[in-house]
């Protein structure tokens, strides 16, 4: 039996549409309120880490001021930190929040191919912050074992937060990997299987790339997490020893031995090398559209962006051990991994190019999603140099678990996707809302949290290089710490209090733009891909009203010589608007319509 | 398959189903959503196999003798793996009796693919009862617990109850899965659907054996 696609039959279908107010907004199938409650949790657990964040800079900047935040509490709030940042704030909002919302959009979809699942996720992603949250509250409070919860250190009386802490901590992770699992599964299916007509894989936004491939990596990546996170989880609970070596712990021996510390260094860093492209990957996807858009001029090089976006992909899995230099390995494999990650910087500094020649002599609007999408090659350009200095196993050594470390992931996949996320959220707010915010306060925001950070991080690493370890609770006496390091630290204190407190500014903004911002015109950059051509801004649920959009080029046809405007919206037919796309494909004249 | 699709193979066909219009594949949603899941799911038991080769070899204490361990003596010498061996059989053929019932479901004949479901299911019911049988004869009778046992290394529990229970799990969420899509089969509700619900229940049931078969060889026979 032949199968149609659904974009061929969408006539036959109904939709289903929710008529009481839980079925709109609590238990909603529609995707785009399924991505606005997937960002408003992933937003709201990010302030909290943001708050901890500050409490410990508190400490490092101001110990005396500080002395209601123990060393316990420190390390609880560092890991926290870490934690609540990599996975339930970008993950969840790269992924659930940008990819729900804008990959039926732009893939000229009704919805995700299975809104049902795609609901329980997000509900199953909301556990699982209320899991983590709830270690805040039990005995021994949340675990402070670092956020990659190496063992045996974690599991040991000393650290904070062992008993109970760390068991909430990888049964929350776990519940996070079901709900990243339904909800991946679904972006992936809808971006292979649910595009409108004409639009082929290599028509699709750079945004869709980015958050397909992430998703992707997703799915393959976090099984390596799980796994750990049962084994610990027997480890504590059942006494088991997969992670366990021989141990004494005041003058006793543990009833562990013959366990592999290393196994879990191994399984953590397979999730966590590809979760750092995971964050990346939307981001490049998502600036890159926003430049386009800004600059009015086509994304230069889109196929070497694809396989860029494509091979980082494929190179994030067999980098992971970088991570574990320290931890010793024969040098062959140091010398394989360092090589490797080396390699990476390839099709990464080919992005970086591009984005660069998508400005050169464009027709930039200095709008503020176009002030973060340009700050973001800063950041990244910084970040991604100092990632060549740890790859390299010689320089990694000394450099490891010192502030520079911290300098280089803040500033690669802090800062970066956190600007590209402000980009994003700016830019798609119009379509979101049907509202503009306050462009004035979107400027100073991103001033105040681009000069911010670079105060913050910058300072860091020099830090790194007179030694500074990460991870300690106060400096001390030493012989090699000159004592302007501590000025170092309550100057980056200040500048973090700054930052935290300027995203004020974001926060008001936005809450208070939905309701009092002028109203928003449907294509208020005038953008040609998909998600800006919707019958209703914002878009209704079923997105296209009668019929599905067909589409007849690229995301990318700004400029075009002999156009009417400088944008030609995709659904544009070639028969009324020329195109730069290098692709010819009408989907009027296609063959394989014929047997449908 | 449609004709325009048919009419390309290898390298060719593969580049003008991923450069089309609105789909990559020529396969439902449901089935397409099944094979991503599953090579995500095999990411997850070889991590376990992975995590269970390096404990072996890290531990200090020597590997428990298996093929004593899982041993029955039916009334004279025990025969070592025999349990194991017709629990892989049963699973075995339980995947025939589903390659079986898709073949029916494609066919609409509807009490045919329900009985071959429901048999499946049942194989499958039975794998988990042996299961649950050579546990208990190994923590009631032999003194296996993950923490510990007397046979040598603490990590052969500990593998053992982890990645059997884990793939019994599966086995038996397979087996509610069945049965739910077995009923609804007699029900008539994919009359008008179409019976692909049933494959795509299938490509699980393959897949929680195939695992098995690798199970089996890493940690029974190795």
């Amino acid at each position: 039996m032949a199968y149609v696609p659904l974009a061929d039959r969408d006539h036959e279908m109904e939709m289903h549409h929710p008529k009481t107010w839980i079925g709109k907004w609590v238990f909603c199938q529609d995707h785009k309120v399924i991505a606005i409650q997937y960002g408003s949790i992933a937003i709201f657990t990010g302030l909290v880490g943001l708050i901890l964040s500050l409490l410990f800079r508190m400490q490092l900047g101001f110990p005396e001021a500080a002395d209601f935040i123990d060393p316990s509490f420190y390390y609880q709030a560092v890991t926290m930190h870490g934690m609540i940042m990599v996975i339930y704030l970008l993950t969840a909002l790269f992924l659930g929040g940008f990819g729900n919302y804008l990959i039926p959009l732009m893939c000229g979809a009704r919805d995700m191919v299975f809104p049902f699942m795609n609901m329980l996720s997000v509900w199953v992603f909301l556990v699982s912050v209320i899991i983590l949250m709830a270690s805040f509250f039990v005995t021994g409070g949340p675990t402070g074992g670092g956020w990659t919860l190496y063992p045996p250190q974690t599991t040991l009386a000393g650290t904070p937060g062992h008993d109970m802490g760390i068991v909430l901590m990888l049964i929350s992770l776990a519940v996070f990997i079901v709900a990243t699992t339904m909800g991946g599964l679904n972006y992936v299916v809808t971006v292979l299987q649910y595009r409108c007509r004409g639009l082929t894989m290599m028509r699709l936004p750079l945004s869709v790339w980015g958050i397909f491939v992430a998703t992707i990596l997703a799915l393959f990546a976090f099984p390596a997490l799980l796994v750990a996170a049962i084994m610990m989880l027997f480890d504590i609970l059942l006494g088991t020893s997969f992670f366990m070596p021989a141990l004494i712990e005041s003058g006793a021996p543990l009833d562990h031995n013959g366990g592999s510390p290393i196994l879990f260094q191994h399984l953590f860093w397979f999730f966590g090398h590809p979760e750092v492209y995971i964050v990346a990957l939307p981001a490049f996807g998502l600036v890159s559209d926003v430049l386009s858009v800004h600059a009015r001029k086509n994304i230069f090089g889109y196929r070497m962006m694809v396989w860029a976006i494509i091979a980082i992909g494929g190179l994030s899995f067999i980098v992971w051990a970088h991570h574990m230099y320290v931890s010793g390995m024969h040098p062959y494999f140091g010398f394989f991994f360092a090589t490797t990650t080396l390699i990476i910087a390839v099709p990464t500094a080919l992005k970086v190019y591009n984005w660069v020649l998508t400005l050169w002599e464009g027709d930039i609007r200095l709008n503020a999603p176009m002030y973060f999408a340009i700050g973001f090659i800063f950041t990244f350009i910084h970040g991604g140099l100092t990632g060549l200095f740890l790859g390299n196993v010689v320089i990694d050594l000394p450099l490891s678990d010192t502030y520079f470390v911290v300098a280089h992931f803040h500033m690669v996949m802090g800062v970066s996707p956190v600007l590209v996320v402000f980009a994003a959220i700016y830019h798609w707010y119009p379509k979101m809302s049907g509202r503009m915010y306050h462009e004035g306060m979107a400027k100073l925001h991103f001033w105040c949290t681009f000069l911010g950070t670079y105060a913050i991080y910058l300072p860091m690493h020099y830090l790194g290089f007179v030694g500074v370890p990460r991870r300690y609770y106060a400096l001390g006496t030493t012989d090699f710490l000159p004592p302007s390091a501590q000025d170092l630290n309550t100057t980056i204190t200040i500048a973090a209090l700054f930052v935290g407190a300027s995203q004020l500014l974001f926060l008001i903004n936005i809450i208070w733009s939905l309701r009092n911002g002028p109203k928003a015109d449907p294509n208020p950059w005038g953008a040609a891909s998909l998600e800006w051509q919707t019958p209703d801004t914002p878009p209704v649920h079923g997105n296209w009203g009668e019929s599905l959009p067909t589409v007849y080029r690229w995301a990318y046809d700004y400029s075009v010589p002999g156009a009417h405007e400088d944008f030609i919206p995709q659904n544009t037919p070639e028969s009324e608007e020329p195109t730069v796309d290098e692709q010819h494909f009408d989907p009027d004249t296609d063959e394989s319509m014929a047997d449908v | 398959m449609s004709e325009a699709t048919a009419s390309h193979e290898g390298i060719t066909g593969l580049v003008d189903d991923w450069s089309a219009d609105k789909q990559a594949y020529h396969v439902p949603w449901g089935k397409a959503m099944m094979w991503i899941f599953l090579v995500s799911d095999t990411f997850i038991f070889s991590c376990f196999l992975v995590g269970y080769l390096n404990v072996r070899m890290t531990t200090t204490e020597p590997w428990p003798p298996q093929s004593e361990i899982f041993a029955l003596s039916f009334g004279g010498d025990p025969i070592p793996l025999i349990l194991i061996a017709i629990m892989t059989f049963i699973l075995i053929t339980s995947s025939g009796t589903m390659a079986l019932a898709v073949n029916y479901g494609y066919r609409k004949d509807k009490v045919r693919t329900f009985w071959l479901i429901c048999a499946t299911a049942a194989f499958g019911a039975s794998f988990v009862g042996m299961q649950a049988f050579e546990w208990t004869k190994l923590i009631v009778d032999e003194g296996v617990r993950p923490w510990g046992n007397p046979f040598g290394a603490p990590q052969f529990g500990s593998v053992f109850f982890m990645v059997t229970g884990f793939h019994g799990l599966h086995v038996s969420a397979g087996v509610i899965y069945l049965l739910w899509v077995a009923f609804r089969v007699k029900r008539g509700y994919y009359d008008n659907k179409g019976f692909e619900i049933v494959e795509i229940a299938g490509l699980y049931w393959h897949f929680v054996d195939l695992v098995w078969v690798f199970i089996f060889a890493f940690f029974y026979l190795l």
